[in-house]
């Protein structure tokens, strides 16, 4: 356990010092990877208790959106900015999430009214274009370096902030499935009226993870802007990224800590090999090979990656050795 | 009353019989197989795709075009059901409605890489109907009716004929069907193909009055899947109805407001009604 733990320590030691030895175009790649890495975890906080939502898309818009308008508009600092974009969308997964779980609108049901909720956000977005720009998207006003407008030069300073806030996001998954409302959700998902009927507060178990899950996809939406200093309705909301979100935390694996990051990691991946590979003439192809695996994995390994791997590990290492560790630890 | 306003109803109107017959087909995949297929509007999408290269590349008649759009995106039904939906029937219902998602990504995709982004059109100009300042769009009007015609035929096949008994029965009890001699398989290929068989009617009249490019059916896809839940999943009657009242707040509210926020409107009506009334408007 120790040994395990030492090279966690040290494998974290190593990726926050990434940047003095990566290229811009590297540290890139690893930017993009921790920040989707923590919106698909923060999405897995729900999907692995059944709550597939197809609206995350919804949270990501309005974090990406409110922070940058405050900021274009009222000159009001993304620190103050990014909790604002957070409230409004935790606001938006009460207003959706209440009714939906007070009335069980479960399953197919759920996900549907959720698509059609970031449909809202979307088509919202795109219809305030005295505001938002519409489809051509928005561009954050630039200052240069300053901590004030969270806006930097240097990638170095974005990789620091996105490692911390995947961390951040890792730990929240982490307390989450140490904690009671684990074993409550978890038995939500089995049956629900059974849960109930045993004295779980069915909607509230609900709501929190959903409120969390919406809050932390929110702060990811806005990290992306903050980034890329820029955004647009298509890229941040509507069903195209709310599916990419399933997508990849289930490529992953939502039901393993580091399966969603591991889902980023190898979706952004797969595109970037696949661009090289393909380059600009054959637009798409990278996306049609992503889409036959996507359909692959969902019908093979459900589970997702390092679900599978979590599966073949205790198949082949794990069991035997607890089977003659078990009358060793009696004695 | 205001010309434009009417207009709008009008447009309203004939938009709906389109719709209608997408949730018609969406619907009866559902009704039957119990699977939402997310990218029913691709197969869609496919069949525009189809009679676009078949009509301006290859010089084929229209309507020869059509009728191999058709049984093309009929049998691209059926090798969905047996590729994609078969190997996952036993899973949770959302590993099937992620299995067609995948789906989705793939043929937007592929069109993309085939065709490029570029919008194309027939190039054919159909003609308005007028009367003084009332206009309304031949092509409009044509899908309108087509559209009903397809949903009275399929109203027909399945209330009148013994293959279309045998789906509504299965629909109702999957095991007891088995027993009576009925191929469950059979009967789920042969919705599969009339599913497909009808996005690809739906693609014929919607080449006629759109441009054809990899995401529309994006603009689409979203509002078919609203209107069948809210006409009821698997309930037809339900679905028709259903397509009329999202397509009247669509075009009306689009004349009041803008196009997108006729949209919201009509998003924002489905998430009540699913509060409201989960078993769709006509549900018990």
């Amino acid at each position: 356990m120790t040994l395990a733990r030492l090279t966690g320590v040290a494998a974290l030691a190593l990726l926050a010092l990434l940047p003095f030895a990566a290229s811009d175009y590297m540290l890139h790649i690893a930017i993009q990877i921790l920040i989707w890495g923590f919106i698909y975890t923060a999405w897995s906080m729900m999907g692995r208790f059944g709550l597939t939502s197809f609206g995350h898309g919804a949270f990501l818009g309005v974090g990406a959106y409110v922070p940058a308008l405050l900021w274009n508009f009222c000159g009001l600092t993304p620190w103050l900015g990014i909790p604002a974009g957070a409230a409004l969308a935790v606001a938006l997964a009460l207003v959706i999430g209440y009714p939906s779980f007070r009335l069980r609108v479960v399953g197919h049901y759920f996900a549907l009214v959720t698509l059609a909720l970031s449909q809202v956000v979307l088509l919202s977005l795109v219809a305030a274009r005295d505001l938002t720009g519409g489809s051509l998207g928005m561009t954050l006003k630039t200052v240069g370096h300053s901590w004030y407008a969270l806006q930097f030069a240097q990638k170095s300073y974005f990789y620091e902030i996105a490692f911390v806030v995947w961390l951040g996001g890792l730990a929240v998954w982490r307390w989450i499935d140490r904690g009671i409302a684990r074993t409550a959700l978890d038995a939500i998902s089995e049956d629900e009226t059974a849960a109930a009927a045993s004295g779980i507060d069915v909607t509230r178990e609900k709501l929190r993870v959903t409120v969390v899950s919406a809050g932390l996809t929110a702060l990811g939406g806005s990290l992306l802007t903050q980034y890329i200093q820029y955004v647009n309705p298509e890229t941040v909301s509507g069903v195209a990224v709310s599916l990419q979100i399933v997508f990849a935390a289930i490529a992953g694996g939502m039901h393993v800590l580091l399966g969603p990051t591991v889902g980023a990691l190898f979706t952004i991946v797969l595109n970037e090999a696949l661009r090289i590979v393909f380059g600009i003439h054959f637009i798409g192809a990278a996306n049609t090979i992503y889409g036959i695996l996507l359909i692959l994995f969902i019908i093979f390994m459900p589970r997702g990656i390092v679900g599978l791997a979590e599966e073949v590990f205790a198949r082949t290492v794990r069991r035997p050795r607890a089977a003659l560790d078990a009358p060793a630890t009696r004695v | 009353m205001d010309i434009f306003l009417l207009d709008a109803a009008v447009d309203g109107v004939l938009l709906g019989g389109v719709l209608a017959l997408l949730a018609l087909g969406l619907n009866l995949i559902f009704g039957v197989i119990d699977v939402v297929w997310i990218a029913y509007a691709e197969l869609v999408m496919c069949g525009m795709y189809a009679i676009y290269w078949l009509f301006t590349f290859f010089h084929w008649p229209l309507l020869l075009a059509c009728v191999v759009a058709i049984l093309g995106v009929a049998l691209l039904g059926v090798l969905v059901h047996l590729l994609i939906i078969e190997p996952v029937l036993g899973s949770p219902p959302i590993n099937q409605l992620l299995a067609t998602g995948g789906l989705l990504f793939f043929l937007q995709s592929l069109a993309t890489l085939l065709f490029g982004t570029d919008f194309r059109n027939l190039g054919l100009r159909l003609p308005l109907l007028e009367w003084g300042d009332f206009s309304v769009s031949f092509a409009r009007l044509l899908a309108f009716a087509a559209a009903l015609v397809g949903a009275g035929a399929l109203y027909l096949f399945l209330t009148r004929s013994f293959l279309g008994t045998a789906i509504r029965a299965i629909a109702q009890d999957r095991e007891i069907m088995g027993l009576m001699g009925v191929s469950q398989r059979r009967i789920y290929l042969t919705t599969s193909a009339i599913g497909g068989g009808l996005a690809g009617f739906a693609s014929c009249l919607l080449v006629l009055q759109y441009d054809v490019h990899p995401f529309i059916g994006n603009s689409f896809g979203p509002i078919t899947f609203m209107i069948c839940v809210l006409g009821g999943l698997g309930n037809m009657i339900g679905g028709f109805i259903a397509a009329f009242v999202m397509s009247q707040i669509i075009s009306i509210g689009g004349y009041y407001f803008s196009i997108e926020f006729s949209y919201v409107l009509a998003f924002l009506l489905f998430i009540v009604m699913i509060f409201v009334r989960p078993q769709g408007i006509l549900g018990r």
